[in-house]
Order: C-alpha cells, then structure tokens, then sequence
C-alpha cells in the first residue's frame, strides 16, 4: 500500500488506495518505526478511514499494531450528526487507562522493603484469571458506580476528594445509562471492581532516573521534583463488565448496521449511526462501563494507599501519595474540534490512543491549564515508562490524541518461546526489579523484546508536538496478572 | 478428533486460533478445550463440576460466537472453566447447542494461570465447511 511521506514522521495513504475511503489514513512514525509496523496497520486504518461520516483522516499513532477491527493506535472522529460509533473503535476493555502516583519517598527509602512491598500489593490488589474484587457491591450499588465514577468511591471513602480533580473527565463522563447495560454485563462484572486483570495490565513502582527530568518546569507542576523520586503506575480497565458491555453491543451493530445500509471492510467495524437508538444505548452503555473503570483504577488507588501506609509505618498522605493524573486510552468521547475552518462536534473514538489535550483546554485540570494535560504512556515491565503533556498542536493534528503505550513487535506465542516466565522474573530481579505475577506465561509474554523502544515512540510524539516529553520513568516493583 | 493451532502472524497483542473439527459437534468441544487451554492449564484444574448449556442463534457463526462468550462469562462470574464439553449443534434454523461441560473452579493456589479472555472479536471470523470436516477462525481479546 503506497504510503506518501507529507512531513516529518507523518505518511499518508490517499483514498486512491481502497475502494470506498472516504478520507486518507494517517500514520504518524518515524522510517524505523514505520518499517516495523505489520500489514494489520495499513489494511485495518484504511478501512476505518471507509466508515461513514468520518472527518479529516484516519489516524494511527507511532505505537499502531495489528488490533481487531481498529488498529491499536488508532483515532477516528466521526460527525455526530450523521457519523458512526462502534465498538471496534473503542476495544472490549472500555476506558482501559493508565494512573500515576507521586510519593515523596526516594528510592533509598524504598529500596529496603521493595519485596515486602511488592508482596503486599500483589496479596491486597487480585490479578488474573477468575480474580474478585474487595469492594462487595449489590445491583443497586452497582448501578450507582456505572453513573459516579470515581466519585462514587470517594464518596464511599475510597479516595481523596482531590483525587476527582486530577482525573480525565473529573473521573465521571457524562451520559452513562445503566438501563441500557445488560443483567449479563451486570453479573459478569459486579464482583470485580478492585482488580488488575491480565495481559499487559499491571501495578508498578516506578522511579525517576537521573537525566530522566526533560522538562524541569512541566515536571514541577506534576509534582515531580528530582531523580529518585518514587511514583505508582497502574494500567487496568473495566474487566467483565466493560468487555460484555461491547460484546453485547458488537452482537447488536452486527444486526443493526444492515438496516442502515451499512457494510463494513471487517465485520469488527461493525457500526450503527452515533444519533441512532442502537447508537445511544451503547453510548450510554459503553459510558456506564468507562465509569466503572475510572471506580475500578480509584479503589486499586485507596488499596495501594492503606498498603504503602503500613508498609512504611506513615500516612498516606505523609508519603506523599497523591494522584498526578489518570487518562483513558480506550473511549469515543463528544467533542469539539476545528475541521477545515469548521468548529463540529464529534465522536472521537481512540483505541489505544491517549487524549493529549493542550494548555488552556476545558477538562485540564486547573493545576495543569498552563502545561497541558498529562499524558501517561506505559512501556514495556522491563523498560520504563513516560509522562508528557498535551500541545495546541495535537488540537490541530490529531483531534488532541497521542501515543498510549510502546506497542507490541511480537506475538505473545513468540515472546514465550523466547524466554520463561521464571527466568525473566530472575534476569529482572538482578537488575533490580521485583516481579510478583498471578501467571508466569504471562510475564513472559510481557518481556520488553516484544515490544518497540519506547524511547523512539516518545521521540516521534515530542518531534511531531502532539505531546511534550517531561518525565522518564523507570520500573523497580511490578505486580501482574 | 478436533485439533486447533495458535495464529501467531494475526492480532498481535490477542490470541487467534484455528479450530477444526470431524463435525460441528467436534469444533465446538474442541472450540472450549482451546478456550479453557488459553485460560489456564487444565492439568491443574480439579474436574468437580459440570454444567449444561443450552443456547440457540440465528447462524451457525453466530452459535460459535455466543458458545465461547459463555465460556468466558462462566470465567468471570463463578471462576469455572471447562476443558471438556459434549455438544450437540442442530444446524437449525434456528440453530441450536446442547452441551455438557466438565470442569473446575480456578483455584488461586492451584491452578496455573495463562492469559484472562476479555471477548470474542469478529476480526477474521468465520466458520466453514473445509473438505470433509470444518474451520473455525477465533481472534480472541486477551
């Protein structure tokens, strides 16, 4: 597929390439990492850029790889008058999302109880297959999580009142509706809030290394002040509960989008209009969900709290424990952006794309308005990870979004045979980073080869300035599932 | 007697899996087996429980589809899964299953864990006649 290089790190797949694109694709990477993307990327953008009612391009970031339906990395704006929403373009794990943490510990301080730290977590927060939750909830409490979000839980003394202040959307997106969820959904899901999952999710101590500081000032505002500092990573989403929300409404589109005489490139695009009554009830449904993840990630928060508490022998609060930011990376959102002149509303669907608003933008918290909002992108458990802001640029380029995470160059079969779970947990000990994982196959799987360097996918979103660089970050403790 | 293989070239980050099968009643046993293998490794799940399954969709796909969504729902809802199932699939239409399944529940001690299923994805998917028996390709979101 011919891709036309237009400016630094940015290739374009014009509408000559595939029967029925209605807008170009655009894949932000640079040569190496562009020469590295598997074909999934470019068959699956360029079908999203055929979906109807999409504006201006359809876009992958330089962390793409294969996904289902939407490549991961992938963001599309569609009208809301007469655009789509669909499922693919949002993933089964609705507002799956990252979570940091600042401490006033140094790493000399925690270097000494590292492994009985990492050991209470992985005892206090479940990881893995067929793991419950400890907040017992009814139905009806339930319900309530799907319309509050994290405010639910700080009202329910699971967090700090200030916590809702540093989260996307306040941690509550409008326009959940619980009645258009599933008993299903609801049954499947109930009993986990307060747990990690699998895969790539994970619970991470993290430090910042010297030279990690790129931007004094912005790191500042994050309350980031110098090397050594101590941070908690989390990256989970809505488990049971959101992947039925979308397997239930994937059913529903697969059905619906014939009566709307829609036809798809890969039935995973499955769609129906975003003003249809398909198209609202999984708005509302897939809202639902993204709350409960926001409860999900603020309970694992008030867990590692009371944790680090009586590990350390101090308050939470006398640590320092306060919470940076917490974003999506998995969600379509109503907004509204600037298209050929035009100011519309959209539906911005990112999947495996973080939202990356600029300074000054409505929903960036009051302490960041100056700096842009905090973009957290996860690496790889070997790795480290990254904290940036949010530009003007990426309000220009790329509907305000960025990059989520470093993005996989290996199959999870070919990293297992790479290496064994036990003997990565040893190779990473030796380097210093404790390692408690509910599956060994699965640490293995997360090995830091199958991933791209993150460090480069960093380098193109700072080049482009669809993020600012401001902190590095690197691993000492993680807990898996 | 099914068999199934792990895709690895598909979906990086998921799990895509063909499945074959004599007949459709063997795709669909074979079709949990696989599952439960994804999920965990059977060997160390105690078969204490069974369980019957009744479903009925509107296409033979479509019947697989919902097939392993319930086995992913029993995972998350009371920590089973089902390495053996007896099926019996009516091609209908309506298309229905019977089965019998044969399992345990996750012990967090025990049992060795693998990757969480989150869904089934219609990304490639399909089920066909192939030659004398049938295929199924599955890309599951782990």
């Amino acid at each position: 597929m011919k891709t036309i290089p237009v400016a630094e790190c940015i290739w374009e797949i014009p509408t000559s390439e595939k029967a029925g694109m209605l807008v170009p694709a655009r894949i932000y990477a640079s040569d190496r990492l562009l020469a590295r993307m598997d074909q999934g990327v470019f068959d699956q953008v360029t079908n999203v850029a055929c979906l109807p009612g999409i504006v201006r391009a359809a876009l992958c970031m330089p962390d793409g790889h294969w996904g289902y339906g939407f490549p991961i990395g992938g963001v599309a704006a569609f009208r809301s008058d007469t655009g789509v929403i669909s499922p693919g373009g949002i993933g089964f794990d609705i507002n799956c999302g990252m979570r940091v943490l600042r401490t006033t510990l140094t790493e000399a301080e925690v270097r000494p109880r590292l492994r009985e730290l990492v050991d209470a977590l992985f005892a206090a927060v479940p990881a893995g297959v067929g793991a419950k939750g400890f907040v017992r909830l009814d139905e009806e409490r339930f319900r309530e999580v799907m319309v509050e979000g994290a405010g639910w839980c700080v009202r329910h003394g699971y967090g700090w009142p200030e916590d809702l202040a540093a989260t996307e959307g306040r941690g509550c997106l409008p326009g959940a509706d619980p009645s258009q969820v599933s008993a299903r959904a609801i049954a499947r899901g109930m009993d986990q809030l307060g747990t990690l999952g699998s895969g790539n999710h994970y619970l991470e101590i993290q430090v910042v290394p010297e030279g990690g500081i790129h931007d004094a000032a912005a790191a500042r505002a994050l309350g980031i002040e110098r090397p050594g500092q101590v941070l908690v990573m989390l990256h989970c989403g809505s488990r049971g509960f959101g992947h039925q929300v979308g397997t239930d409404y994937l059913r529903t589109f697969d059905q619906a989008m014939r009566g709307y005489g829609i036809t798809v490139r890969d039935r995973e695009l499955a769609c129906a209009p975003f003003r249809s009554p398909e198209g609202q009830a999984y708005f509302g449904a897939m809202t639902a969900a993204a709350n409960t993840a926001f409860a999900n990630r603020q309970v694992i928060t008030h867990r590692v709290r009371e944790v680090m508490a009586r590990v350390f022998g101090r308050d939470a609060r006398d640590l320092g424990l306060e919470l940076i930011y917490d974003v999506c990376h998995n969600t379509a959102k109503v907004e509204r952006h600037e298209v050929e002149g035009q100011v519309l509303e959209l539906v911005v669907h990112r999947k495996g794309a973080t939202r990356a608003f600029g300074p000054g933008a409505e929903d960036v918290p009051e302490a960041y308005r100056a700096i842009g909002q905090p973009v957290i992108i996860g690496g790889s458990m070997e790795t480290g990870s990254a904290l940036l802001v949010g530009t003007a640029q990426a309000m220009r380029e790329t509907f305000g979004s960025t990059a989520h995470g470093a993005g996989r160059t290996m199959s999870r079969h070919q990293a297992k045979r790479q290496v064994w779970g036990e003997t990565l947990v040893e190779q990473m000990a030796a380097r210093g980073i404790v390692v408690r994982a509910a599956s060994k196959s699965g640490v293995a799987e997360e090995a830091g080869f199958a991933y791209k360097d993150l460090d480069e996918v960093v380098d193109v979103v700072h080049r482009l300035d669809i993020s600012r660089r401001v902190v590095s970050l690197r691993p000492i403790g993680n807990i898996k599932g | 007697m099914g068999r199934y293989q792990v895709v690895e070239a598909v979906a990086l980050a998921d799990c895509a899996m063909d499945i074959e099968g004599d007949d459709l009643d063997d795709l669909f046993a074979t079709a949990a087996r696989a599952m439960a293998e994804l999920m965990v490794d059977p060997a160390t799940v105690a078969t204490t429980v069974e369980r019957e399954v009744a479903l009925e969709a509107p296409a033979l796909d479509r019947l697989l589809y919902d097939w392993l969504d319930e086995l992913i729902f029993l995972k998350d809802r009371e920590a089973l899964v089902f390495p053996g199932a007896e099926v019996r699939v009516e091609t209908g239409p309506p298309c229905r299953l019977r089965a019998r399944l044969r399992g345990g529940v996750i012990d967090r001690e025990r049992t060795a864990l693998r990757a969480d299923a989150k869904a089934v994805t219609f990304h490639q998917f399909h089920l066909e006649r192939r030659g004398a028996g049938w295929h199924a390709r599955v890309v599951i979101d782990i």
